[in-house]
């Protein structure tokens, strides 16, 4: 019996300023984890990753991440992929700051 | 200190040429990621969580104003206003952009600095005592010997591609503040029955995920034997060494995997080929390196207002009593400039704070500045006539914190909060971990208790040689922490045992005050500081206080 494929989201750092993106449906790098395209099937989430990470000028180390549907589009389920969403706690650097009115 | 000499200076700049064409192919798609990442490893520079990461070498911690200053600079200009100093006496800058890093390497070159060699499998950063040259115990001044290293293991062809990473450090004094034990050799300098200055060589010392203390191959070699022993014993571990296995792939595994006394015997045989090819050029080379790093000036002077000052001046004697050391030159001290600031990140400058941190080491410092491994800044040699001027100038930027040795002068290394590797914060459980003890004003009544916090197996953050060691992990998705006690990194160093389960994030502040308050109860007088408490009664009533009936009416 095979089980539930967990969702899973594109996501990667940008080759030249190392941010965290996500890759969207429409194949954009969104610096935003809720816009990213939720895959819920395995054979297409091989499929997105491949074609991510054929992007070696946009994007580097391109990985299936774990996420869930929410309210606004994917949601993250791990607190390293939650902190990705947001940057330091330390600190308002990163995407908390980047993208304050967003 | 060591200034470059046109060798270096151009070897650096070819290497900041190398990489600023191997950048740029990256850029243009000419290299992929998996040919690029290799040679930026090499270079120091990392991709971490959130973005780049540039590790800077600060050979033994040792720096002068105008490399300060230009550590601001870099931080001004293409990263976010600060810099983060490492366990490792590094600095790291957390945000660079990739097309960015040739200007900084060549920033770098411009005041004899360089990224190289702080990562990858080869001879890393050599540390040493951050009071070297300056502490009242000390039989020699560790860092010619430090030097001497640096210049032999950079782009040494032989050490390019070890097993795996290789950690050397150094202290030219009995008392270890180098943690020599828990490096992949460790040099304490001793004397011998002649009273000949030498060093104790400490093998297979590391911590990870097999922490073990290093041990003694050679009680006493002579100092004129450091360069082809140490070679002898890279050679001996780059031939032996594992290369099937990451984590066993460390000279610690091979030492026990081989046994001392094979090791020690091939090393012996090693050495006695390696010894006659020097021929004593090390030693010509050590001679010029000396001379570079030749005391400066002691000024003959009264001590004038210090007593006055530390008599009147509670805020003052404080800071004396926890951030001054014993400076071998009378009417000296040693200044420790905590990066602790209680709810700060440890480690953590801020470009103004390292411009003034430069300024003060020229007026009051004889421009010296040291970074020590507990992340904090030194400038070993201060006047204590200077101390009242300088503590005010500190107080004035956030850098007076009295707080060296006690429990809110913490080691913690990035964890997930910047770095790829972790599996749980560090930072914020060291900033509450110090602001909860600033609440009660307990620190000072605790005294001398080392807490050390990684947030992974990898033990960047030392925890098995914390008296407290905090190591965070991810247990089912949620962060975890686990506790240790007892441990040591000094030339009494040991590993700290393991409590028991780990405790969820908002139960490690909570955790470490019943460990704390169990110490003031059954502490023999103030005398006796954690560690010797905890040496003297065992684990179990810490144990207790974690875990027991108390704990969890308590929780």
């Amino acid at each position: 019996m095979s089980r539930r494929y967990i969702p899973k989201v594109i996501t990667a750092n940008r080759l030249r300023e190392g941010d965290v993106v996500y890759q969207t449906a429409d194949d954009r790098w969104s610096p935003f984890h809720h816009e990213a395209e939720l895959i819920e099937d395995e054979a297409h989430a091989q499929l997105r990753l491949l074609h991510a990470s054929a992007q070696k000028l946009q994007v580097v180390g391109a990985y299936l991440a774990d996420a869930r549907p929410g309210p606004n589009g994917p949601e993250p389920t791990h607190f390293r992929e939650e902190f990705r969403t947001r940057g330091p706690s330390n600190y308002a650097h990163g995407k908390q700051a980047d993208y304050r009115n967003v | 200190m060591y200034d470059y000499a046109d060798f270096d200076e151009a070897f650096v700049r070819a290497r900041v040429a190398q990489f600023s064409d191997q950048v740029e192919r990256r850029l243009d798609g000419s290299l992929t990621e998996d040919e690029f990442r290799p040679l930026r490893l090499m270079n120091g520079l990392y991709l971490q969580l959130h973005a780049y990461m540039l590790r800077v070498a600060i050979p033994y911690g040792t720096i002068n104003p105008r490399q300060m200053r230009q550590l601001a600079y870099i931080a001004d200009t293409w990263d976010k206003g600060y810099g983060h100093f490492t366990t490792r006496q590094n600095i790291q800058f957390n945000w660079p952009k990739l097309p960015d890093v040739p200007a900084i390497l060549s920033a770098l070159a411009d005041v004899g600095m360089h990224a190289i060699q702080t990562s990858g499998n080869c001879v890393r950063n050599v540390t040493a005592d951050h009071f070297a040259g300056a502490a009242a115990d000390e039989i020699e001044d560790p860092r010619p010997y430090a030097e001497l290293l640096r210049q032999w293991s950079t782009d040494h062809p032989e050490f390019q591609f070890l097993p795996r990473k290789f950690k050397i450090a150094i202290t030219g004094a009995p008392n270890d503040r180098a943690v020599t034990r828990a490096h992949d050799i460790g040099l304490r300098m001793v004397r011998n029955a002649a009273g000949e200055p030498g060093f104790e060589v400490l093998v297979g010392g590391g911590l990870g995920r097999t922490p073990l203390i290093g041990q003694v191959t050679r009680d006493f070699l002579p100092v004129e034997d450091l360069l082809p022993y140490v070679e002898a014993v890279l050679s001996v571990y780059n031939t032996l060494g594992r290369r099937d296995n990451k984590y066993k792939a460390r000279i610690k595994i091979t030492l026990h995997e081989t046994g001392k006394e094979e090791l020690s015997r091939m090393i012996e045989e090693r050495f006695a080929e390696l010894r006659p090819l020097f021929g004593g050029n090390d030693q010509r080379l050590l001679d010029d390196i000396r001379a570079a790093f030749a005391t400066p000036a002691f000024r003959n002077a009264p001590d004038g207002a210090y007593d006055d000052f530390y008599k009147a001046d509670p805020a003052f004697r404080s800071w004396a009593d926890t951030n001054l050391a014993a400076h071998r030159a009378p009417g000296y001290a040693i200044v420790t400039i905590s990066l602790k600031a209680h709810g700060q990140t440890p480690g953590d400058a801020s470009s103004d704070q390292m411009r003034l941190i430069a300024d003060l080491a020229e007026r009051y410092g004889h421009s010296e500045i040291r970074i020590s491994h507990e992340q904090n800044v030194i400038l070993p040699h201060v006047h204590k006539s200077d101390l009242p001027a300088l503590h005010a100038a500190l107080s004035q930027a956030g850098l007076a914190t009295a707080n060296v040795g006690l429990i809110s002068d913490i080691i913690a290394c990035p964890g997930m909060d910047y770095c790829a590797l972790a599996t749980a914060r560090s930072i914020p459980i060291a900033t509450e971990i110090a602001e909860r003890f600033k609440a009660l004003d307990l620190e000072h009544e605790v005294g001398p208790l080392k807490i050390k916090i990684s947030g992974c197996i990898n033990a960047c953050g030392h925890h098995h040689v914390g008296h407290i060691g905090i190591l965070g992990l991810d247990r089912a998705g949620v962060e975890n922490y686990q506790i240790t006690l007892g441990g040591d990194g000094t030339e009494t160093a040991a590993i700290g045992d393991k409590m028991g389960p780990g405790f969820a994030y908002d139960q490690v502040v909570p955790a470490i005050e019943r460990l704390v308050r169990t110490y003031l109860d059954k502490r023999d007088g103030a005398g006796e500081t954690f560690l010797m408490a905890v040496r003297r009664l065992g684990l179990e009533p810490f144990k207790e206080a974690l875990y027991g009936e108390s704990a969890r009416d308590a929780a």
